[in-house]
């Protein structure tokens, strides 16, 4: 059969049931393949939409994604969400034409070197070189795309090998012997970990979105109810502990709460479990949680001791690790009041430092307020989809995130324009759940084509344009640190986002008034189809708490 | 140094002194890798992009025709090695890596010298040849080729030494390195 054939096949095997891509001239014998292969394919309006769409997917579902392009610009498209599933480890499998081997290098048309572009940005690339190849290639790609550290996985391959005739036996098993995640977690280092435990009086377990990648929410959550430890989460993390909750301190880190970093800053002891260190979490390196002894959970041994030394480290699996420690911890039976004296100094500032902003005397609509009507609207459990910016962290402040794989959004490479094309590839994955997408009037308008794709395929999402006509963090920052000099962040009132709806053939909404917001929403919610509301805000609100760049969480202003 | 993100301007004397830190002892990493195409490109944007300083690089093929032998030799000072070699064990056609113990370590350089041996100096340039062990591959009436082996640091001492009579160039390989013993690199 032509290798392409095989390609479908191999898709078949892994259990794939949608791709995103768009067709070109070097991925046509692909097209072809599709045209019988009874997957299905959702015909994109840009590449990085089907690239974000798939991410959108894999993060809903646990599933590994697939984003298809062509050679060339198709590809160079696909960069920005390659990159942002690198940053956020997210299992996508990007299969990119190629020009014909006899053109490679010659500057053929539409040819792009995409394995040397994408190079810095995979978890690994596959080159075609030979149509045999192609089989196994596609499925050392999902095995490395979906074990250890999940990330962004490259297929490339060149338009004459897909159509070459080859004998095509099913693969059975993947060779890589240069790539052996250890998942397993070391038990001594377990143990010690559940002694240190014991023995913190100021603990504060700190959560990310390895949790949510490992499937380790129940676990977690088991480990924090073990005893009365304290626990945050990073954004990415958010759903990995069930909240509200009386031992939840709220998200941490640079629009973290207080108590959160609070927490963090006075802790004698952080476990911290699939998470980074990120610098938007530590703020000043020098001086984040100067009192503390470190426990790190890893399944990426080179995120261990890279930001802040671990005094702990465990190089593993969270789902592995956690059933274990907490059984560990249990077995030491450590005496609970102990922690007697961090609760009352955790609730003291949960008292006087909460989440709050000040509500409008008319019928503005302030975002805050927004994300909160949202809350009700969806009765808390709905999949929100987040876009970058001011409306992003308003998001994971005010909608308690209960479970995991509810809150999707783009944290670590901030990618304005993420968040429409995620929330069509969530819809797909879960078409059972109400899909929200909170987005901002700048974010949206970066891969806004993608409502075709809606309303052609019936994907209904519900979108929520934050519009203050800003772009709204830059705009947040030039008014605290650069002197209230507003360069280029002004996008005023266009386009008229209720016509954009109409002309894309979805429902398109306007909201002005606080008071029917709710009522709004949940129409909206209700409605059949895509629908795309343009919900008109404060122009000028700032997102608060904030650790300034470059600050410790003691300098928290807001 | 100013903090990141607001309006301080930073000064060009800020910038030049985080980038200057360097005095650590020298690493070599033996790397065994897959013979595939790209190979050697992911090791050195890996380590462009992580910021990490290649001194000297050698690559060729080992007793097994699927796996090639990189041998690098690197600063360990300015960037903890651990990382480093945390990260290159991430590439998925990396199999093995040891960060070799200088005492329990051969390591050898090949370097071509170009110098000027003009008569009056060419007696004096031979003997430090000897002296170096090293071997003249090529005279001419004004200069000679000069072939040496050794380590880094021996190479070094040869340079010094040739430099005064006027080194019209130079080649070197860059380390390979193996273990002393029976045990496997």
């Amino acid at each position: 059969m032509r290798a392409v054939d095989a390609l479908m096949e191999c898709l078949k095997a892994e259990g794939v049931d949608v791709v995103f891509g768009l067709p070109g001239g070097a991925n046509l014998p692909t097209y072809d393949a599709f045209y019988d292969a009874g997957i299905r394919h959702i015909l994109v309006r840009h590449e990085a939409g089907g690239g974000h769409a798939a991410e959108g997917y894999a993060k809903a579902t646990g599933k590994v994604g697939v984003s298809l392009g062509t050679s060339g610009p198709g590809a160079t498209n696909l960069v920005t969400p390659i990159c942002d599933a690198m940053m956020d480890s997210v299992p996508v499998v990007f299969i990119t034409g190629q020009v014909r081997t006899e053109l490679l290098g010659t500057d053929g048309f539409q040819e792009a070197d995409t394995i040397g572009i994408t190079m810095p940005i995979v978890k690994h690339s596959f080159m075609v070189q030979h149509p045999l190849e192609l089989p196994r290639f596609i499925h050392e790609a999902f095995h490395v795309a979906r074990t250890g550290r999940p990330g962004p996985v490259v297929v490339d391959i060149p338009q004459d090998l897909s159509r070459a005739d080859i004998p095509y036996e099913p693969v059975t098993d993947v060779h890589l012997p240069g790539y052996q995640p250890t998942t397993d977690g070391n038990q001594k280092q377990i143990r010690l970990a559940a002694k240190a435990l014991a023995n913190s009086r100021r603990p504060v377990i700190y959560a990310g979105g390895g949790v949510i990648n490992a499937g380790a929410a129940a676990d977690l959550t088991e480990l924090v109810l073990s005893d009365r430890f304290p626990v945050t989460c990073t954004v990415m993390g958010l759903g990995g502990f069930p909240a509200p909750h009386d031992q939840w301190l709220g998200m941490l880190g640079m629009h973290g709460t207080r108590t959160a970093n609070y927490a963090m800053d006075e802790a004698d002891l952080i476990c911290a479990i699939g998470a980074r260190f990120d610098d938007r979490i530590t703020g000043k390196l020098s001086e984040f949680a100067p009192r503390a002894k470190f426990i790190h959970i890893d399944v990426d041994p080179a995120e261990i001791s890279k930001n802040v030394p671990a005094h702990i480290p465990i190089v593993g699996d969270a789902k592995n690790i956690l059933p274990r420690l907490t059984a560990e911890y249990r077995a030491l039976a450590p005496d609970p009041a102990r922690l007697d004296e961090w609760w009352s100094r955790v609730r003291a500032w949960r008292e006087r430092h909460p989440l709050v902003y000040e509500p409008s005397t008319d019928a503005e609509i302030k975002p805050q307020h927004m994300i909160q009507a949202l809350y009700e609207a969806t009765g808390g459990d709905a999949i929100v989809v987040s876009d970058v910016g001011q409306h992003q962290m308003w998001t994971a402040q005010y909608y308690d995130f209960a479970k995991p794989r509810r809150w999707i959004n783009s944290g670590g490479l901030g990618t304005m324009g993420f968040g429409l094309p995620a929330a069509m590839g969530a819809k797909i994955g879960c078409p059972e759940n109400t899909v929200v997408c909170v987005t901002g009037d700048g974010s949206v308008q970066m891969n806004m084509q993608e409502l075709a794709t809606c309303s052609q395929n019936g994907i209904a999402i519900k979108v929520f344009i934050m519009n203050n006509g800003y772009l709204g963090m830059v705009r947040q920052w030039q008014e605290l640190f650069w002197d209230k000099r507003y360069s280029q962040v002004d996008m005023g009132q266009w386009p008229d986002f209720v016509k954009v709806a109409e002309a894309y053939g979805a429902t398109g909404l306007r909201f002005e008034d606080k008071s029917t917001l709710v009522a709004d929403m949940r129409q909206a919610i209700a409605t059949e189809g895509p629908v795309l509301v343009d919900v008109r805000v404060t122009r000028e609100e700032n997102t608060y708490p904030m650790i300034p760049a470059g600050k410790a969480a003691r300098d928290m202003v807001g | 140094m100013g903090e990141p993100g607001t309006k301080e301007i930073l000064s060009l004397d800020e910038l030049e002194a985080t980038a200057g830190l360097r005095t650590g002892r020298k690493h070599i990493l033996s790397i065994l890798v897959e013979n595939r195409p790209g190979v050697l490109t992911r090791i050195a944007g890996l380590f462009a992009r992580r910021g990490f300083n290649i001194s000297t690089l050698a690559v060729g093929p080992t007793d097994d025709p699927s796996v090639s032998r990189v041998t690098l030799t690197l600063d360990g000072a300015k960037h903890p090695i651990d990382q480093v070699t945390k990260q290159l064990h991430k590439l998925v056609n990396v199999l093995k890596i040891r960060d070799l113990e200088p005492n329990e370590t051969l390591a050898r350089e090949l370097a071509l010298f170009k110098v000027n041996a003009d008569g009056a100096v060419r007696a004096e340039v031979m003997q430090i040849c000897e002296i170096f062990r090293a071997k003249i591959v090529d005279v001419t009436k004004r200069s000679v080729v000069v072939e040496v082996t050794g380590t880094y640091e021996k190479v070094e001492a040869f340079e010094r030494l040739v430099r005064p009579f006027g080194l019209i160039e130079m080649a070197r390989t860059g380390e390979i390195a193996i273990s002393r013993g029976r045990s496997e690199t």
